[in-house]
């Protein structure tokens, strides 16, 4: 049996929901065919949770390219086809580009080993300066701030997923939420085996009375939990919490089935901070946000 | 002696000759092993400049193998490994939040030195700690009377705290009196200085 899967038309965080929704009941064997046919629009998130959603099934799933050719065009720019032409079957017209997109900080990367968030932090350290200082007017001290956020989200994948993930980087204009501020944003995506399961395999590790996804959550990112002993552990996350926080940004993270957030200070965002209930998805998915600066 | 370890190339040496960056645990353990490795050449008492100048991005995780790790190993108040001193140099704000953030983490200090050569002490260290380091940097050297006077401790309290200092390797002992690590009158052979 072969199930479609049903992409909507903007693919980010929220709407990314959806999706698994309709995944989240489905045997990990059953063929899909995720239909993105009728996509406009994705973000960072969108296209590396789109790849981690390949990586999370144990039959290769189809994958329905977008039609529009603009939308096409913009996903290979970003570099998503190459990788998921290893994951999925391609089915549609691909459209290929040599032209850079300049809103792209770092196309769609694989991050599995060390040398890779190197690679990263090289790459996008010769790209931030413009984008966030010039663009979205921040101080140019952020620039440093902003890599080393980057390279703690990437290190996760690293030291805790187990397997393989993604990491893209882009500024957009969100025009809805923001009143058309620029937003710069980092999206870290892999299909591992998740905070909970990660915090379970600490030494000595006991279930609490309540311990599930959004505890675990907020035992790491709220309190700097880690597998590890190592007092030195537990650090990345905390610094990247410090980060959104001076920048007036948005940090979230998706685990399991709950996801937790930290939130701006300013009023652009209504996320509540911790969801729960979600459709399980394997991994952790984090997406960072920080948004233009306005006199 | 003094020495220097220029933490650049210690990178460029143990990990890729092509990274500029200190990112990730194991490229920060690859470059600490490489540090003790010199620290190891050089010998039981030694000052030490580990340098921060050429390296660009210093993240978390990179700080706490190379910098918290370094000084857990060589400065304890209760059995220090051995008489090694360091003085941080080359620090950039960036480094510095990073590195902040692991010595808070260990309740560690260390000294950095500016570009003027003016030293300054960072880190978890008390008010009074703090104050009598500033005393016997100002002075260039001193003993436990100069503190007790300037803090109004007594001399055996002033001499306690001194002697926990020495043992942080944010003072240097010699002939009874302390200089602290940065100053400008470090003699330019600690290892022939009583410990």
């Amino acid at each position: 049996m072969t199930t479609i899967i049903n992409v909507p038309h903007s693919l980010e965080d929220k709407s990314f929901e959806l999706v698994l929704d309709q995944v989240a009941p489905l045997p990990l064997d059953e063929k899909i065919i995720v239909d993105t046919r009728h996509a406009r629009w994705a973000s960072p998130y969108g296209l590396t949770a789109l790849l981690a959603l390949a990586q999370s099934r144990a039959e290769r799933p189809i994958l329905y390219v977008p039609e529009a050719e603009n939308v096409s065009t913009y996903w290979s720019r970003m570099d998503f086809f190459k990788h998921a032409a290893e994951l999925y079957e391609l089915q549609g017209r691909v459209k290929s580009t040599k032209a850079a997109e300049t809103s792209v900080l770092l196309e769609v990367t694989s991050i599995s080993k060390s040398d890779d968030v190197h690679d990263v932090v090289d790459k996008i350290q010769q790209r931030a300066q413009d984008a966030l200082v010039k663009n979205l007017n921040l101080d140019a001290k952020i620039t440093m701030r902003f890599t080393m956020a980057l390279s703690e989200v990437c290190q996760n994948i690293v030291e805790h997923a187990g397997r393989g993930g993604w990491v893209a980087v882009q500024t957009y204009t969100w025009r809805v939420r923001l009143g058309g501020r620029k937003v710069v944003v980092i999206a870290v995506c892999d299909p591992g085996i998740g905070f909970r399961q990660s915090l379970e395999s600490a030494p000595g590790f006991q279930r609490k009375d309540r311990w599930d996804d959004g505890q675990a959550l907020e035992e790491t990112v709220m309190r700097g939990a880690s597998r590890f002993r190592d007092p030195g552990r537990g650090q990345g996350l905390a610094g990247v919490r410090r980060f959104v926080g001076n920048w007036d940004g948005k940090l979230s993270i998706r685990s399991g089935t709950a996801r937790i957030a930290v939130l701006p200070k300013g009023d652009w965002d209504e996320d509540e901070p911790l969801v729960e209930d979600l459709s399980y998805f394997p991994g952790a998915q984090v997406q960072i946000t920080i948004p233009e600066r306005v006199a | 002696m003094i020495n220097h370890i220029d933490v650049s190339s210690m990178l460029r040496k143990s990990v890729c000759e092509l990274y500029s960056n200190l990112v990730t645990r194991p490229t920060g353990a690859a470059v600490r092993c490489e540090i003790e490795q010199e620290l190891d050449r050089i010998g039981d008492r030694a000052l030490t400049i580990i340098d921060f100048s050429h390296v660009g991005l210093l993240d978390f995780s990179c700080a706490d193998e190379i910098v918290a790790k370094l000084l857990l190993q060589y400065v304890s108040i209760d059995a220090p490994r051995r008489e090694v001193y360091f003085v941080f140099r080359g620090i950039s704000e960036s480094h510095m939040e990073a590195i902040e953030a692991v010595l808070e983490r260990h309740r560690l200090a260390l000294v950095t030195q500016h570009a003027d050569g003016e030293s300054q002490l960072i880190g978890i260290v008390g008010f009074e700690e703090r104050r009598a380091w500033e005393i016997i940097s100002a002075l260039g050297a001193g003993v436990s009377a100069d503190v007790a006077d300037a803090i109004g401790l007594s001399s055996a309290d002033a001499e306690i705290m001194l002697d926990t200092l020495w043992r942080r390797r944010l003072l240097i002992r010699y002939d009874n009196a302390y200089v602290a690590v940065g100053s400008a009158t470090i003699p330019s052979h600690p290892s022939s200085l009583d410990a």
